[in-house]
């Protein structure tokens, strides 16, 4: 069994997102970029799959510019055995993500395909059921728990409502929740390694997807800044304020 | 133990100007040795911080064609400006009048965590092992007592100490020698320097407090090029510090301010001083209408050659503000780190080559124009401790008539945590309201340092006495952790009536001033979990 992994480098999640001045988009100079964070989720299960005998190869794949390899170089680190990299400038949406996977499903032709529910960036989840559609696999989305018996997958998923348990059969696609496992490090002998590990680079053009971005992106603005509060004297004046200025009672 | 350990020629502990110069010497020198670098930030620069003015003296003998490499040093200072301020008043002190030392026109005004982001690309071009995320925690003997190598940090450690499932064992990294290049106060440089006594005959260490914010400003108000720096208010006659104002490109400033940290009034708020200060009328026109994009501070080094300890020892070497190669008048620190790394590197070649002592390092650096600058430039910061105006003329006389070469040298009698006086004895200072457009809180401050450590673990900020704040501290200084810590790491809660002291290690910047600061050394900062810390970004 084959298992693909797609990994999106995004900014990390600790910094601080800043707008351009003149709304066309985030500030991305400077700022330090790391794995989508349920990626490493996504990674750490198949890695776990293949430690448990299930599994055969692990392979690592993301698409993005040049300095996108270090995100499949990291999953190489923590037990990805080789890595594909579909270079692409640019903002690349879900639909023509989904379509360069489907090119490169059909050439490794995996059993399952791992990816994190969503990217922290455009935080769109969309991928993993476009590349369903495109395929005609079953989808299990967001994943918090995985069993993995013969060509059968049960998986727990996270909904509004609870948890919700299905049974679908490989091929197929599973989104993975933050919940589903805690990611290990990457040991500096493993580092080490990884950098001998083959990464395939290849770009989108030579694929035949056609990666134009489809949705016009009009103005990326900061959300309105909370305002200050103020502090009343009394409980009547509390009532007085929330009745005649905030109309809320 | 159970560690897996990886030998090396040399291992070069920290990412900073130092280490990575030294990396890359070597390498020039000879492209066969095994070179390997550890960095406890998440990536080398992420928690670099500095002005900065680049002299750029040392590149030019370490890359010589550093222009054709696409280096980040492109805006060459084109104006200056120095100001002493009064409260609302300033006076423009003539340029030409300023000792050279703190003349810029040919330097540049850079980003040094780009410079060493930089600097590690061609590191890492020439060969050198490059680990971000490992943080060197331990330093390994042989059983002669010298320098093996270091081990780094354990993952994976719960806040009680216990392994979690994610539990990853540190790792021994051996070297011929060990270069460590930790930067001021570093946590291993500063065992090494008690363990082998390096410290012996020279005077205590100085150091002082930095913060830099990032604004980006309005057109009108911008010039690319521009390098100012104030003396003077907020901070009064007996207190050591002052003011930058860089204008780099992109519409950016950077801004900041450096207090020394043998200041007396344990009331005394280096954060809030610097805060203050952005409200004065001749700063504030500046960055009015502008944005606060990134903040951050860090402890430096002011001590000069009369605090600089021996920089060689068994099977080690000492290299940077590990040591504190800083020149204080000049405001700069990153050519001479790198020049003290580089001249480093030439010291281990002769060492593994021709079996030479370390001890040559010494000989060598005598020699060079770090040590001549050096001292040229050790009786500034002592004079300051007469106050801001008795310092200032005898700089004068010193370092524009003498040039430096007065036949005395003036020496630092304290170190800086002795220098607090008891609460009781001095005023409270009454710092104004933060507005949310020039001055900020603490808390959102630190929130565009990208700072994170992992949830779980043992806090990193340790306490020899636990007692000793409340006990001792809080009652003879109203606890200064409080108020010298930049990030609000240090709180003093009353729960029930009963005052509690509380470390939010999680907000920990690295700048290691509670471990230089605190008045009985009752706390010592050890390095988190690897990638812990800010994530700074052009600082």
């Amino acid at each position: 069994m084959k298992i693909l992994v797609a990994v999106k480098r995004v900014i990390d999640y600790n910094v601080q997102i800043r707008v351009k001045d003149d709304g066309t988009g985030i500030v991305t100079d400077n700022v330090k970029m790391s794995t989508n964070p349920p990626d490493d989720n996504a990674i750490e299960e198949a890695v776990k799959i293949k430690e448990s005998g299930k599994a055969t190869e692990v392979v690592a794949v993301t698409v993005g510019e040049e300095k996108a390899q270090e995100t499949v170089r990291k999953a190489l680190a923590v037990g990805a055995d080789r890595g594909i990299h579909v270079k692409a400038d640019g903002i690349i949406e879900p639909l023509a993500v989904s379509k360069i996977l489907k090119k490169i499903v059909d050439k490794e032709k995996p059993d399952l395909v791992f990816m994190g529910k969503q990217a922290i960036d455009d935080d769109c989840n969309q991928t993993g059921q476009m590349l369903s559609a495109l395929l005609e696999w079953p989808q299990a989305t967001f994943a918090s728990k995985i069993d993995l018996e013969d060509k059968k997958l049960k998986v727990i998923r996270e909904i509004d409502e609870g948890l919700e348990t299905i049974e679908i059969s490989t091929p197929a696609i599973v989104t993975c929740d933050l919940r589903l496992n805690e990611p290990r490090y990457a040991s500096l002998p493993n580092i080490m390694k990884a950098k001998k590990k083959p990464i395939e680079q290849m770009n989108a053009s030579d694929l035949g997807v056609d990666i134009a971005p489809k949705i016009q992106q009009i103005k990326v603005e900061e959300p309105p800044k909370r305002k200050a509060g103020i502090k009343v004297s009394s409980v009547a004046e509390l009532v007085q304020k929330l009745k005649n200025e905030a109309k809320v009672i | 133990m159970g560690r897996e350990s990886m030998e090396y020629d040399v291992v070069i502990i920290g990412g900073g100007p130092s280490g990575l110069s030294t990396a890359i010497k070597l390498k020039q020198l000879d492209a066969n040795l095994n070179v390997c670098l550890l960095e406890k930030a998440s990536e080398i620069g992420a928690h670099i911080l500095s002005g900065n003015v680049f002299e750029t003296r040392a590149l030019d003998e370490l890359l010589p064609n550093w222009k054709e490499l696409n280096s980040p040093i492109k805006t060459k200072v084109s104006k200056e400006k120095f100001l002493f301020l009064g409260k609302t008043k300033s006076i423009s002190w003539p340029t030409w009048l300023l000792p050279k030392v703190q003349q810029n026109h040919n330097n540049y005004i850079i980003s040094l965590a780009n410079l060493c982001r930089w600097l590690a690309e061609q590191a890492e071009a020439l060969g050198v092992e490059i680990f971000p995320g490992f943080p060197a925690s331990e330093i390994l003997y042989n059983e002669d007592g010298s320098v093996k190598g270091v081990a780094t940090q354990d993952m994976g450690i719960d806040k009680e100490g216990n392994q979690k499932d994610s539990f990853e064992p540190g790792i021994e990294l051996l070297g011929k020698v060990t270069v460590f290049a930790e930067g001021c106060r570093g946590h291993l440089g500063k065992k090494l320097i008690e363990k082998f006594n390096l410290s012996k005959d020279k005077d205590p260490q100085q150091y002082g407090i930095g913060f830099k914010e990032i604004w980006e400003i309005e057109d009108k108000n911008h010039e690319e090029g521009m390098v100012m720096h104030t003396a003077g208010w907020p901070l009064d006659n007996n207190t050591y510090g002052g003011s930058f104002m860089y204008h780099a490109e992109n519409k950016q400033v950077f801004l900041g301010y450096v207090i020394g940290l043998d200041y007396k009034n344990p009331y005394l708020s280096p954060y809030d001083e610097f805060q203050r200060f952005k409200t004065h009328p001749s700063i504030k026109k500046i960055i009015e209408g502008g944005k606060r994009i990134s903040y951050g501070a860090r402890a430096l080094i002011e001590g000069g050659l009369q605090s600089l300890p021996q920089m060689f020892m068994p099977g080690a070497l000492l290299v940077g503000c590990d040591a504190g190669t800083l020149n204080m008048p000049k405001i700069k620190g990153s050519h001479t780190a790198m020049k003290s790394g580089m001249i480093a590197a030439e010291t281990i070649i002769e060492n593994i080559k021709e079996n030479k002592n370390l001890s040559i390092y010494n000989e060598k650096f005598k020699k060079s124009w770090v040590y001549e600058e050096l001292h040229a430039a050790r009786n500034v910061k002592p004079s300051f401790s007469w106050g801001l105006i008795l310092g200032i003329i005898f700089t004068g006389i010193d370092q524009i008539l003498f040039k430096g070469k007065l036949p005395f040298t003036l020496k630092h009698k304290h170190a800086d945590h002795e220098t607090l006086k008891p609460a009781n004895e001095m005023s409270k200072i009454d710092y104004p309201k933060y507005d949310n457009v020039i001055t900020f809180d603490k808390t959102s401050s630190v929130y565009l340092t990208g700072t994170n450590h992992a949830e779980n673990q043992p806090v990193h900020l340790k306490l020899k006495d636990p007692n000793l704040p409340i006990n001792y501290t809080l009652e003879k200084f109203d606890e200064p952790a409080q108020r010298y810590c930049p990030a609000g790491v240090y709180e003093v809660q009353k729960e029930n009536d009963i005052n509690k002291f509380v470390i939010n290690s999680q907000n920990c910047i690295h700048c290691k001033t509670c471990d230089i600061k605190e008045p009985s050394q009752n706390i010592t900062w050890v390095t988190p979990e690897g990638s812990g810390g800010p994530k700074y970004g052009n600082m």
